[in-house]
């Protein structure tokens, strides 16, 4: 056996060769250099970038043997000891302080690229930034973040100075002491060394491999299945099949129609549903042991989209019918709206299904504990639920279950329904040892929900002076294999249908549909970003039949306080749409004051600019009369630090920013007093979960009421104790002033044990009451508004679009932590631009086309457009400080304000995503050749 | 499962030959490897055994001019043919492809020997050395001969060389003359497949206000790299203006085969951009050369 001699982080080492080894294997398995991640495998996202002899490469795709002799650097390389200290090397402070760091899983390729570049030019421009970053791809997508920061590491690099803070983000106009006013995020300095663990990043000892074995058959029913030749192959530990369930075989977040292994005589709906799974002492030899497993089916015809899924005779695929849900809205009276109305028209649109791709494909682990009780380690959005459904798998009281929930690199919707935590439930169960299954790019894109894909026909009355009286739409929602959170997403598609306007009559009809498609579920947006693309090109298309200003139309109908929603609520307060739509407007005509007329460039007549613009809105929370709560817990500890904690997840939104920077607001201490945990089930209240943009609210309030409570508590305390007037208390700069004397925090902890009291507060917060859709009322207990302009390139040839300036209003009530908020817009934008430009998973009878990430494109940094962010902030009362959510509603109207701008520039309407530039190309073909 | 069993590092062409003749099992050489480990790795290629990386061999590591030609190693990452000095010389449409495969890190490891080896009608690369006429030397147990560059392809994904006895060695290109100058430019969708709807690379020598000779490549126009010869004949000691270049781009037309691609482009689409393709690689090179 050849050694391979290399040097890391100028460390020698002698290895024995590994046959079929890469480097990124080498570096994390053996020398246990875990900061170095693996997001696809396949030389696409840039994530396990390291350095070999001083150039940029992807160490998944590198042989381990082919670095025989070379000098190898990776994240963990830069950061230098200084004094017992790590120093941070200056692009690594510039990412914590440009706020370019947000789930951090692609981070450390980012920082290893940007290492490479600024070796070879001390002093980029934003052009040889792009040209270095092309394919780190950050689905965060802090594009322009990141590049400020590499931007602040060169300048510091080359003149010695301290690295540069942002300057562009101003505070919040209700700020406070704290909040309101940009913060670093606490764990960006462990994001940004390569120290931060992910799920993958842990073993224990004997811990196995696993692997699910999926049916790969849109549908049928299995009616052989022999894993004996699995279970011979050495080093297979175990191979389970249904029967070795003992709880509940399905699982699901709504309805339980999921099963978690599908059993002989038992229907398989889509390809990725698992038949088999298996334990191995290697990932290798799980795989093998999978490919061993002999299954045969009785194929059924599939059920490919949700308008035939809904035809009479066609085969059903649950018990119940293809039918998930019929969903309506209704409100005034149609026939009367369309009669009053001086114009109707209608148009249908289609969207396809699209993927999250967080970076971070899923991983889980479960270790068995000797006292019976069984642990998970997973980055989810719902640990909570993950607990009660992993209990029922197995058979098991919920108390034995404990969920410790990961960093996640990323979610977005994504991370919310069960892929491998009752595997390897089962698994460890089984073996009773530790099991890991981590899912490759392949499978995570087979197997997780995604986007519905969606039919939406609208059909709109307007009055001549554009005045909207009557809306009707009837949306078809493909939700897939299986409900997972289908009618929660097509509910919220149905009721934004009309858009964030006042319009007295409205109609919306959806079909929910079950189909053989991989399952759909929740994506930021949640449905809206659908619906939206389709009601916000029917305003531009309504503008232009009535040859009125589209903005004009847009201001003439927007909700305000006072308006009726179309589930038949008031509204109240916080309806900053206004505001939106003109400041967006305002600053669009800073750039051109006549912005949907097409430019000419000058240089080349086949380029064609335009602006576009569009409107959106998005609730805050659960909704729908669903109680919306959240328990958080704040303790002061003897060292008088404070931690609070709570089950709501973090997946790189910031949402620990948030409430870190809410008890320090509180507690009127700094915010590196107050640590934050969460997602531990054992540790930390429920904070339900988190989807609908509702932690900030939710969470943030249970952070702030327990802060509060326990502030009371100590006041309460000290008045008697000093026998002063609770009054007296002040809790100022990091202490309690009691009449004149100032205790630190670790003498309010003594003084509140001596007297018997704990300085521990759980407070479970519950968000003002909603009513379900039908009963009008409350449907929400907030909405954020969102708009947005995009400038656009066409090219007239070949129709191909580049998007050039996005800018983005967004109304979220307060803004907590604008540095955050900041990378939250701009990646919103970003995944807007993908939804419009880039992504489609395709899916061609029931089987996966797009089933790499080198076939389902998210944009990079070179499609970053130039992002100009304008918060507007009008108040929610019950809100944390009047904040409401932003992690959606920032992310809907992008693709609409594209294919708006598009139509401006070449009169080609878009009624399908993604835009096809061969379509464009041909109409203008077509329209021109016919003159 | 193991991507390779046995992984060879020979330190010259002849040992390289050796282990490629006499390894056990399936065998393959492999320069980069960013596309054949992922064809493995994905089930797109059959299983190999052996691997013999052939960027130990020195000689496939060189870029430097020899005689009145460059001389450039089949196993020299794109990104260094992209930045030396001497292509941007002697191959400015070289330059131009390299820099758009893929990005940054895998063009630090991906090789225009792989590029070549692959024999898509389309790469880049190809595309670039098709324009450039360039001769590829090729190693095989009774030594190294060279060949034309079309030479090398038998069909989409169809190489000349024998996988289990012959090496691209390297390429050679003639150096750049007053008056001559070359273009590479591609047209993309952001969508789905990384491979180009249509690329074209323009090679040509100058005489004032005449071609005076000129090769053009458009890919995929055809099975195998296709070089627009008719178009070249119609250009070819023509003063070059609007009504030429109307019939060079009907010639081309006629000539290539261009064909519709699943969720790529249709055939339509492409005979409709190819010709605003050409102008702009055409345009490029020709001030290039004055």
């Amino acid at each position: 056996m050849s050694k391979i001699n290399l040097s890391v982080n100028g460390k020698d080492y002698s290895l024995g060769s590994v046959a079929g080894e890469t480097l990124s294997t080498l570096l994390r398995d053996r020398l246990r250099l875990t900061g170095t991640k693996i997001g696809c495998e396949e030389a696409e996202c840039g994530a396990c970038t390291v350095l070999v002899d001083g150039e940029p490469m992807m160490s998944c795709v590198y042989p381990a043997e082919r670095a025989d002799g070379k000098n190898i650097v990776t994240i963990e390389g830069l950061a230098q000891r200084v004094h017992n200290e790590m120093k941070l090397h200056p692009l690594q402070e510039a990412f914590v302080e440009q706020g370019a760091v947000q789930c951090g899983f692609c981070i450390p390729g980012q920082i290893m690229t940007a290492y490479a570049l600024l070796k070879r030019n001390p002093d980029p421009n934003s052009d040889d930034i792009r040209f270095a970053l092309k394919d780190t791809l950050c689905r965060c997508a802090g594009y322009p973040s990141i590049e400020n920061a590499i931007i602040a590491a060169a300048e510091a690099l080359r003149t010695g100075e301290p690295v540069q803070k942002p300057t562009h983000i101003p505070d919040s106009i209700h700020n406070h002491k704290t909040v309101g006013h940009s913060h670093l995020r606490p764990e960006a300095v462990e994001k940004v060394t390569g120290e931060a663990i992910y799920t993958d990043d842990l073993t224990f000892d004997g811990m196995l491999f696993a692997k699910a074995r999926r049916a790969m058959i849109p549908h049928g029913f299995l009616t052989k299945l022999d894993v004996s030749k699995a279970k011979a192959l050495p080093g297979v530990v175990a191979v389970l099949t249904a029967e070795d369930i003992p709880g509940e075989h399905n699982h699901g977040l709504v309805i339980y129609d999921w099963p978690a292994i599908v059993g002989i005589g038992e229907r398989v709906r889509y390809v990725g549903d698992s038949i088999a799974i298996v334990a191995a002492e290697t990932q290798d030899i799980a795989e093998q042991a999978s490919a061993l497993i002999e299954a045969e089916f009785d194929l059924q015809p599939v059920i490919t989209d949700p308008v035939q899924a809904r035809q009479d005779g066609v085969p059903q695929i649950h018990e119940k019918g293809n039918l998930l849900k019929h969903i309506k809205v209704r409100k005034g009276d149609m026939d009367a709206g369309f009669a009053k109305a001086d114009l109707v028209f209608e148009h249908t649109f289609h969207t396809p299904a699209t993927d999250h791709a967080f970076i971070e494909p899923e991983c889980s682990i479960g270790v068995p504990l000797a006292d019976g009780r069984m642990e998970i380690y997973v980055g989810s959005q719902i640990p909570y639920q993950d607990k009660t459904q992993v209990a029922r798998a197995l058979g098991w009281d919920e108390s034995r279950i404990r969920v410790v929930g990961q960093l996640m690199g990323g979610g977005f919707g994504g991370k919310e329904d069960i892929m491998g935590q009752i595997h390897v439930a089962l698994l460890a169960n089984g073996t009773q040892r530790p099991v890991k299954l981590l899912f490759d790019r392949h499978e995570s894109l087979l197997v997780h929900p995604k986007r519905h894909a969606t039919q939406i026909r609208v059909k709109m009355g307007a009055m001549k002076n554009g005045r909207l009286v009557a809306v009707d739409t009837e949306l078809y929602g493909d939700t897939g294999a299986y409900a997972s959170l289908g009618e929660k997403v097509m509910t919220r598609a149905t009721t934004h249908a009309a858009g964030p306007y006042d319009v007295e009559n409205v109609r919306a009809d959806c079909y929910a549909m079950y189909t053989n498609n991989p399952p759909a579920g929740a994506f930021r947006g949640f449905g809206v970003t659908q619906s939206a693309f389709a009601v916000e090109s029917m305003m531009d298309m309504l503008a232009e039949k009535l040859g009125i200003d589209r903005i004009d139309l847009r201001r003439m109908n927007a909700l305000h306080v006072g308006s009726i929603t179309n589930t038949g609520q008031e509204l109240k307060e916080s309806v900053g749409l206004m505001e939106c739509i003109d400041r967006v407007n305002t600053e669009m005509r800073k750039h051109n004051s006549d912005p949907f007329t097409p430019i000419t460039d000058p240089a080349n007549p086949n380029l064609v600019r335009a602006w576009g613009f569009a409107s959106a809105y998005k609730n805050t929370g659960l909704g729908g009369g669903a109680p919306d709560i959240s328990g958080a817990d704040v303790e002061l500890y003897e060292d008088g630090t404070f931690q609070v904690r709570s089950s709501a997840a973090e997946l790189g939104q910031g949402l620990v920013t948030v409430m870190r920077l809410i008890v320090s607001e509180e507690m009127a201490v700094a915010p590196e007093k107050v640590r934050v945990l969460v997602m531990d089930t054992d540790l930390t209240p429920n904070g339900g979960p988190t989807t609908a943009s509702r932690q900030t609210f939710v969470t943030g309030n249970a952070s702030r009421y327990a802060a509060k409570t326990l502030r009371d508590e100590i006041t309460a305390t000290m008045a008697e104790k000093y026998d002063v007037k609770p009054e007296q208390i002040k809790f100022r700069d990091g202490s309690v002033h009691v009449n004149g004397t100032s205790l630190t925090y670790a003498e309010i902890y003594k003084e509140m044990k001596a007297l018997g009291k704990q300085p521990c507060v759980r407070y479970e917060y519950e968000a003002p009451k909603t009513k379900p859709l039908g009963e009008g009322g409350d449907m929400h207990f907030a909405f954020s508004f969102g708009v947005q302009a995009a400038e656009v390139e066409v090219n007239k040839l070949t129709g191909e679009v580049r998007v050039l300036k996005v800018i983005s209003a967004n109304d979220v009530g307060m803004a907590v932590n604008p540095l955050g908020l900041q990378g939250q817009i701009e990646g919103g934008v970003m995944m807007g631009l993908g939804n419009a430009l880039t992504e489609e998973f395709i899916v061609e009878n029931g089987n996966v086309i797009t089933d790499h990430l080198a076939r389902y494109r998210v944009p990079g940094i070179m499609l970053t457009p130039e992002i100009t962010s304008i918060v507007v902030e009008h108040p929610v009362e019950a809100g944390p400080y009047g904040a409401k959510g932003v992690g959606e509603v920032c992310s809907i109207p992008t693709t609409p304000a594209i294919t708006n701008a598009i139509y401006n520039a070449v009169g080609v309407r878009i009624d399908r995503t993604p835009v096809d530039q061969e379509l464009i190309a041909n109409a203008i073909w077509e329209r021109e050749s016919g003159k | 499962m193991n991507l390779w069993q046995e992984y060879k590092r020979p330190a010259s062409i002849s040992e390289a030959i050796q282990d490629l003749t006499s390894a056990s099992g399936p065998v393959m050489p492999i320069a980069g490897g960013t596309d054949l480990l992922l064809d493995l790795k994905q089930g797109r290629h059959a299983p190999i055994h052996t691997l013999i990386d052939l960027t130990f061999v020195p000689e496939m590591s060189v870029l430097e001019l020899r005689g009145d030609e460059l001389y450039i190693g089949a196993a020299v990452p794109v990104n260094r043919v992209a930045l030396d000095p001497l292509t941007g010389l002697h191959a400015q449409a070289l330059v131009e492809a390299c820099n758009l495969i893929a990005g940054p890190q895998v063009r630090n490891t991906a090789t225009l020997g792989g590029n070549v080896a692959h024999a898509l009608p389309a790469a880049d690369g190809t595309i670039a050395l098709t324009a450039l006429e360039a001769q590829a030397e090729v190693a095989s147990p009774t030594g190294t001969h060279r060949m034309p560059f079309t030479s090398l392809f038998l069909g989409p994904g169809e190489s000349a060389i024998n996988k289990n006895s012959e090496i691209i060695v390297g390429f050679y290109l003639k150096k750049t003359k007053k008056g001559q100058s070359s273009c590479f430019k591609r047209i993309m969708r952001p969508q789905g497949v990384a491979l180009p709807i249509l690329n074209c690379a323009v090679w040509l020598e100058r005489d004032g206000d005449v071609v005076k000779d000129i090769h053009i490549a458009v890919g995929p126009g055809g099975p195998i790299p296709f070089r627009a010869t008719e178009a070249e004949d119609v250009l070819r000691g023509q003063s070059f203006n609007e009504e030429i270049f109307t019939r060079t781009l009907e010639s081309l037309l006629v000539q290539a085969k261009f064909r519709t691609s699943a969720r790529r482009a249709s055939a339509d689409y492409r005979k409709h951009i190819v010709g605003g393709l050409f102008s702009d690689v055409f345009e490029a090179a020709w001030k290039r050369a004055g």
